[in-house]
């Protein structure tokens, strides 16, 4: 019997898991993927926003301005990337500048630090790639951008390190209501547990369904990238947004911390049977192109390594919910978590860890807790060091990823950490080979090779990303 | 720290022929560095036979070629570092590198030969929409899987573009019992040699949809189709020619890239029709002592020319080392104009030069009955007329060193001449 089980191993998820680790619980995340991180919020803008957008007043307001400020320490604690590089948002016009205005407003309602309405001049000044037609903006240095799978796979480590419990490959099919809590059915069987989290992403709705009337629905709505080349990196060193106006919110260009620049989303609405549908297509590809240029002018498309897409997942009732059900005890809903949600992250986390409190009528702590994951990053250290590691652990001294310059000893820690990579994608999204300019084409059989020989498989048994998807189909003739 | 006289980055033909040439013309202290487990290069993975007619007069495999040279090179006693990566170059030729057995290394060498090779366009280069499924290789990837791992990438296989390496594999697939359903080429045009096409495409019955490009992927897990559209004039696709082909596996072979990021770190000026380093006469980069030769360089469609050049190269780079090579002397550029895209090299020191002169060019597009005209200071030098020119082909160009030397030239332009209708642009 576990306390509490998680359900859905996304940036919430794991970040509630975590944070809850703090305490002596008896936790599990249940996750119907094979890897941590593979819904939303593996595809998304991963910004860390000021705060100074949503409407003053809901939950979005107050976690997004509350969790901003947390970044630093868990990104320090986890070893996640992280950068407050600030935010801009461009006016072009007198109507814009009115948009301005009504973001900054809501900034001061919204508690919101140092931001500040420049002028066209300025703006050039700090950005001169950026259309010269501008007429001002605003500016918000908290800011940030942030690698964001990375941290929901750092959470995820840091909260089995401290005794939570993941099961992935396994998907809630039903639940039910018990005397001591709710049993869960999965396909890989049955769990008990006295409380549930439900932070399904854009599924969040069928596992509230499964205890209670419907309450409310999650609308998905795809949104598409561009990421480009390193070699792009110059055209901006701020995330540059666009006034949202009859046509919708406009794209972003923004830099992430690996060096690269990301363009996009669009936003387009699915039926409800699509949330899985992670599709890019010409027409959103064009219109992200197209709108973009607004902003900077000379965006070179033409170094375009990858296009991506993700799903939101957009509530019904226009705010995030976080609560426990009234007809359902123990059950508690985190849902509709929409933009910004990776930035409420930490917040919405600490609330939940409150709402747990008050639930259970207290929680012990656990003083065990190690607040701390540690990442080797070759390419990041001193020569002195990196003589060093090699010297006690060869395969760092073997590059795989010709592009990002990642060694075997790396990927080969990605394979055997808590919660570790079993898939080419997996080692990607951990390590990133694969992620560079070659997109894996040097690398690609190099990884497969260290996958199959560290968890003990056939070369064709090992998959790209779902349990699926084989990448070979058999030996050759000879 | 280890010095070196001669650092030659990457063990492929450019690097092999570099090295021994060097040594032959005196230069005892010489390493080449390879990131991959054996010498070859990219020649190991080519099984198929066309490599040498030019240099040795035969019909060779890839492995076969290499293997000529890695018999000399060791013959030769020429020192190699084997699954060792080259991490960074400066300017002043610091060279650092990884391995598993001697770990970090910095070496400061007094010449510096580049020979990375090229890369392949990955599926991003073209944004082509659609899933992210398994099944989607370059076909450079799927010849390694299947040449040198022993697998299969795929059943029923479509190609994406035409290019030598992509009208090989087809061959290939097809002897292992693949389905190959159709090579779709976005330009009207082939880009690989016609050879290829003829061996390759031709005797297996392989359609060949010029002016066609994939314009959507399906698939969630593993690839299951693609939608192929004909391409108009602007290379849009037309609305209304899509077709779906069922399919577990995309090929791209969608175009090659010089390998230039140590270039780059280094400081060395890139020219952009080639995306390889600004070269002289001798193979030499902007930055006096590090030369570079191959792939590298521009993509080579045969490798005899690959060794020419690379021949030139090592010999330079002795040269520099013994102090022979001229360096303030009379400079002649070279410029591509009108249907050429890139001229190799692009600077000619006069003194430097003691026999004809070799000018390597493409093309920007397919031509027929015209003329190549290679103007000194507007006047011209030479004509030669051509019944085909394709971009997929490689030109060579003589000219007399009579016609240049001693004549105060400042500039060799290249032209195509009486292209009329068949210009389409690019
Ligand atoms: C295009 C786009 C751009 C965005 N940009 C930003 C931004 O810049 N800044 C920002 O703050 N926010 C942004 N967001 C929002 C942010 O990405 C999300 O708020 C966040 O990732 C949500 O995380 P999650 O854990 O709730 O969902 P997810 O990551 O989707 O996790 C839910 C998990 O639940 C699992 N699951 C579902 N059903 C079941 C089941 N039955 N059994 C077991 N497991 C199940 C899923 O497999 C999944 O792993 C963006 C979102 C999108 C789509
Ligand atoms: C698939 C294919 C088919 C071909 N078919 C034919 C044919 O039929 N006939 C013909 O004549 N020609 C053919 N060619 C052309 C010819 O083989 C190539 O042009 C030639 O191999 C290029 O030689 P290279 O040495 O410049 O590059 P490569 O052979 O690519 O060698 C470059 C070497 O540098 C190494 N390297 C790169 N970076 C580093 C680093 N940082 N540190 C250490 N080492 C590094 C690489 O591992 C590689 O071994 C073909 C080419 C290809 C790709």
């Amino acid at each position: 019997m576990y306390d509490i089980t998680i359900i859905g191993a996304g940036v919430i998820g794991n970040f509630i898991a975590r944070e809850l680790s703090k305490y002596k619980l008896n936790l599990t995340i249940v996750e119907k993927d094979n890897d941590v991180s593979n819904g939303t919020t593996k595809a998304n803008s991963a910004i860390i926003h000021g705060g100074y957008d949503a409407k003053p007043g809901t939950n979005m307001a107050e976690f997004n301005s509350k969790g901003n400020p947390m970044f630093d320490k868990v990104c320090e604690e986890l070893d996640v990337p992280f950068k407050r590089i600030g935010s801009l948002v461009l006016a072009f016009d007198d109507k814009d500048m009115k948009s301005l205005e009504e973001l900054y407003n809501r900034s001061i309602e919204n508690n919101i630090p140092d931001v500040e309405i420049i002028d066209g001049d300025r703006v050039v000044d700090m950005e001169p790639n950026i259309n010269g037609d501008v007429k001002g903006a605003l500016y918000s240095p908290t800011a940030g951008i942030i690698g964001v799978y990375e941290l929901a796979i750092a959470l995820a480590e840091n909260a089995i390190d401290n005794g939570v419990d993941l099961k992935l490959n396994t998907e809630v099919k039903d639940i039910e209501k018990t005397d001591e809590g709710y049993k869960i059915f999965t396909n890989d069987g049955e769990i008990k547990s006295k409380y549930i989290i439900n932070c399904a992403g854009v599924y969040a709705d069928k596992i509230n369904n499964m205890v209670a009337e419907e309450s409310f629905k999650i609308l998905p709505r795809r949104g598409e990238y561009y990421v480009l080349d390193k070699s792009a990196s110059y055209i901006t060193n701020h995330v540059i947004f666009q006034c949202p106006n009859e046509f919708g919110k406009g794209v972003l260009i923004a830099p992430t911390v690996h060096g690269n620049i990301i363009v996009g989303p669009n936003s387009q609405e699915l039926n409800d049977d699509e949330r899985n549908q992670t599709q890019t297509s010409r027409d959103s590809l064009e219109y992200i192109k197209k709108t973009a240029l607004k902003s900077i002018e000379k965006i070179p498309f033409n170094n375009t390594i990858t296009n991506f897409s993700g799903i939101r997942a957009e509530p019904s009732t226009g705010d995030f919910i976080i609560e426990e059900l009234e007809k359902a005890k123990g059950f508690i809903n985190v849902a509709g978590i929409k933009s910004p949600g990776l930035s409420s992250a930490p917040a919405i986390a600490q609330h939940v860890v409150r709402l747990v409190q008050e639930i259970s009528g207290g929680l012990e702590e656990n003083l065990a807790f190690n607040p701390r994951r540690k990442m080797i990053i070759f390419s990041k250290l001193s020569k002195e060091e990196k003589a060093e590691l090699i010297k006690k652990n060869p395969r760092y001294g073997r590059i795989i990823c010709r592009c990002e310059n990642i060694t075997e000893g790396e990927i080969i820690d990605s394979i055997r950490r808590n919660a570790g990579a079993t898939t080419v994608d997996g080692v990607k999204k951990r390590v990133r080979p694969g992620a560079g300019r070659c997109q894996g084409s040097f690398c690609g059989p190099r990884v497969m090779k260290i996958l199959a020989r560290e968890l003990n498989k056939d070369m064709e048994e090992i998959v790209k990303d779902g349990n699926k998807s084989n990448i070979l189909t058999g030996k050759t003739k000879s | 720290m280890l010095n070196c006289d001669i650092v030659v980055i990457g063990g492929g033909p450019a690097g092999l022929a570099a090295a021994i040439e060097a040594k032959k013309y005196g230069i005892d202290d010489i390493l080449i560095i390879e990131r991959d487990k054996e010498l070859g290069g990219i020649l190991q993975q080519c099984i198929h036979n066309g490599f040498g007619l030019h240099v040795f007069k035969e019909e060779l495999t890839g492995p076969g070629y290499a293997e000529k040279f890695i018999n000399e090179l060791k013959g030769l006693n020429i020192e190699y570092k084997l699954d060792t990566m080259v991490l960074d170059i400066t300017e002043d030729k610091l060279i650092s590198a990884i391995n598993t057995k001697d770990g970090f290394m910095e070496m400061k060498s007094g010449a510096v030969v580049l020979a990375m090779g090229c890369r392949e366009k990955p599926r991003g280069a073209l944004s082509i929409p659609g899933t992210r499924p398994a099944g989607v290789f370059t076909a450079g990837t799927a010849q390694r899987f299947i040449n040198i791992e022993g697998y299969m990438v795929g059943k029923k296989v479509v190609i994406l573009g035409s290019g030598d390496i992509g009208l090989i594999i087809a061959r290939r697939l097809t002897l292992e019992g693949a389905e190959v359903k159709a090579v779709a080429e976005l330009m009207p045009y082939p880009g690989g040699l016609t050879r290829n096409i003829v061996q390759c495409l031709d005797d297996f019955d392989i359609p060949l949809l010029l002016s066609h490009t994939v314009v959507d992927i399906k698939g969630r897990d593993r690839v299951e189709g693609v939608i192929i559209a004909k391409v108009d004039d602007n290379k849009k696709p037309i609305p209304g020619t899509e077709k779906f082909y069922e399919c577990d596996t995309l090929l791209l072979s969608v175009g090659l890239i010089p390998e230039n990021e140590l270039s780059k770190s280094a400081g060395i000026e890139i020219d952009r029709g080639t995306n390889g380093p600004k070269i002289n006469e001798s193979m030499e980069t902007n930055i006096e002592g590090i030369f570079a030769c191959g792939n590298v360089v521009h993509v080579h469609d045969l490798v005899d020319f690959v060794t020419e050049e690379s021949r030139r190269a090592g010999k330079n780079a002795a040269k520099f080392i013994k102090n022979q090579l001229s360096k303030n002397d009379h400079v002649i550029n070279t410029e591509a104009k009108d249907g050429i895209r890139y001229i190799i090299p692009h600077e000619i020191r006069e003194e430097n030069l003691d026999k004809n002169l070799d000018l390597f060019m493409r093309v920007v597009d397919v031509y027929k009955d015209v003329k190549l005209v290679i103007k000194a200071d507007g006047e011209i030098v030479r004509e030669i007329n051509r019944k085909h020119l394709v971009p997929g082909k490689m030109e060579r160009v003589k000219i007399s060193i009579k016609d240049i030397k001693n004549k105060n030239i400042s500039n060799i332009t290249v032209e195509v001449q009486g292209k009329g209708k068949q210009y389409e642009g690019i």
